[in-house]
């Protein structure tokens, strides 16, 4: 027959890991609360968090994309489609279509590590949730609607993050 | 006896049921809001605090989305005993609140086997849990029930024997006058708890496992069976055996407080007893309840039988044995009539 262990048989009937974790959790009943009350209040964002995509302009209202194509390239999820031509007005050489499939995109920067002239750019949205999915397939007057936007913020952002780059 | 008398008393059952149905599904909106925040608050969180005044009306949202979902019946299930094992869950839980006297006097049916009444009501709702896992025709549910029948039943012996040592000391069955005969010159210190100390604990930790709460919620394990015997119910269904869950744990806490913490009674003497000292009763045993559900980890499946068996079934034994001995030479505190 196996030794009884009488301090742990003692301790078992008598409750004390129970007694114990009961103290804890009283000590922790009164304790402020952790939870961010969401749509209210908001955490920090980080300079570099990748949320919504948005196209920048110039200050002068020129955009910026020069339809390099290397954000399609690099995309790993190939959710970018970029057609290029001439502008009308000017002749130069620009993009007629730039879509994002949001409900391929991952994520991950590249595009906007890509832009050689800043254009494409992971804003600090993340709340653009729709209703339908067809809503997420995004066109260059919605990424461009949303770069007027989120300019300012994208901006100092930007200048946040240049000694690093 | 004339018709109009007949028909009077009939009326006023209904109105003692309706009343007695209101308030025990009031309050356990209000309990369940208030099970959520203490669990939240032990782990640091807010709980639900949006909807109305501190998220107060958290629950009748939830019962108002619950009642406009979709009931989805599986189609390889059997349909009536699909949908009856809720119903069977939810009445049963309901109906053993008639014999709770909430003061003296107040209460539905005072029948002298009060206490055998709620233990064959608490017997039969482990049928609710085995018809709804068996019925799904699904491998969770089933695994769910069959686990569910197998705890509800080992635990249920244990209670039984703890309520022999209560009645050995009262000498009757019925649920007033065990708490009347709790009625003492030293107020808290003359209720059964003391003498039968040993036993509250165990009392509360089958009831524990006997309504399926934490540490004892096997049947419904969600890191192993999903949900346990609730995986395929939807809505209101689902809604019902929820209710009826609650409503067994609310119950628990009026049994425990009625057999061993004195019902009604006030704890000091010279304070009035009244139903307000058995509603604080029921907040605070409702309040362990909420906590042991917050800080106590699952038990495996035979650690549960283990305790069941091995540790609690000799235990109370023991105790009957004991408690009768005890009466059999007339100790005072163990022999009240």
């Amino acid at each position: 027959m196996n030794k009884i262990d009488w301090r742990r048989a003692i301790n078992y009937f008598l409750l004390k890991d129970f007694l114990k974790g009961f103290k804890l959790g009283i000590k922790y009943f009164f304790r402020p609360k952790a939870t961010l009350n969401y749509p209210y209040e908001k955490g920090p964002i980080s300079s570099r968090f990748r949320g919504e995509h948005a196209l920048r302009c110039y200050p002068n209202g020129e955009e910026r994309c020069i339809a390099c194509k290397l954000c399609e390239a690099i995309c790993p999820a190939q959710a970018i489609t970029i057609d290029a031509g001439p502008r009308e007005a000017d002749g130069s050489r620009r993009t007629t279509r730039y879509d994002i499939d949001m409900t391929k995109c991952i994520y991950c920067g590249f595009c906007q590590e890509a832009c050689p002239v800043d254009a494409i750019v992971e804003g600090p949205n993340f709340e653009y949730a729709t209703e339908t999915r067809e809503e997420l397939f995004y066109n260059k007057e919605k990424l461009m609607e949303n770069g007027r936007k989120w300019e300012k913020i994208i901006a100092e952002n930007i200048k946040l993050d240049k000694s690093f780059r | 006896m004339d018709f109009s008398y007949g028909f009077g008393l009939i009326l006023l059952i209904t109105g003692q049921c309706l009343l007695i149905t209101v308030a025990v599904l009031l309050s356990l909106a209000f309990l369940m809001f208030a099970d959520r925040k203490i669990w939240a608050a032990v782990q640091i969180r807010k709980g639900p605090n949006v909807v109305g005044v501190f998220g107060l009306l958290q629950s009748f949202a939830d019962f108002l989305k619950y009642i406009f979902k979709e009931i989805i019946i599986p189609a390889g299930s059997d349909k009536v005993v699909f949908l009856l094992a809720p119903l069977i869950t939810f009445v049963l839980s309901l109906i053993a609140w008639s014999v709770i006297p909430f003061n003296n006097g107040w209460v539905l049916t005072d029948i002298n086997v009060g206490i055998l009444f709620i233990f064959a009501v608490a017997g039969l709702e482990v049928y609710g849990v085995i018809m709804g896992g068996w019925a799904s025709n699904s491998k969770y549910p089933f695994l769910g029930s069959l686990r569910s029948a197998a705890q509800m039943i080992s635990y249920e012996v244990s209670i039984g024997f703890i309520i022999i040592g209560i009645l050995i000391s009262t000498g009757s069955l019925n649920l007033s006058k065990i708490v009347l005969a709790q009625d003492g010159s030293y107020g808290i210190f003359s209720w059964y708890w003391l003498p039968h100390f040993p036993m509250v604990i165990l009392f509360f930790i089958s009831a524990l496992a006997e309504t399926n709460r934490p540490p004892f919620d096997l049947p419904e394990a969600e890191a192993e069976l999903v949900a346990g015997f609730q995986v395929e119910y939807s809505s209101t269904p689902f809604l019902l055996f929820m209710i009826g869950e609650l409503m067994t744990v609310v119950l628990m806490c009026a049994l425990i407080s009625i057999l061993f913490f004195g019902g009604w009674l006030s704890p000091i003497p010279l304070l009035p007893d009244g139903v307000f000292w058995l509603v604080a009763k029921i907040l605070l045993l409702f309040f362990m309840f909420s906590m042991v559900k917050a800080i106590v980890p699952r038990f495996r499946y035979d650690q549960l039988m283990r305790l069941g068996w091995k540790v609690f079934l000799p235990m109370s034994l023991t105790w009957v044995v004991i408690v009768a001995t005890l009466a059999q030479f007339g100790i005072s505190g163990y022999v009240r009539w």
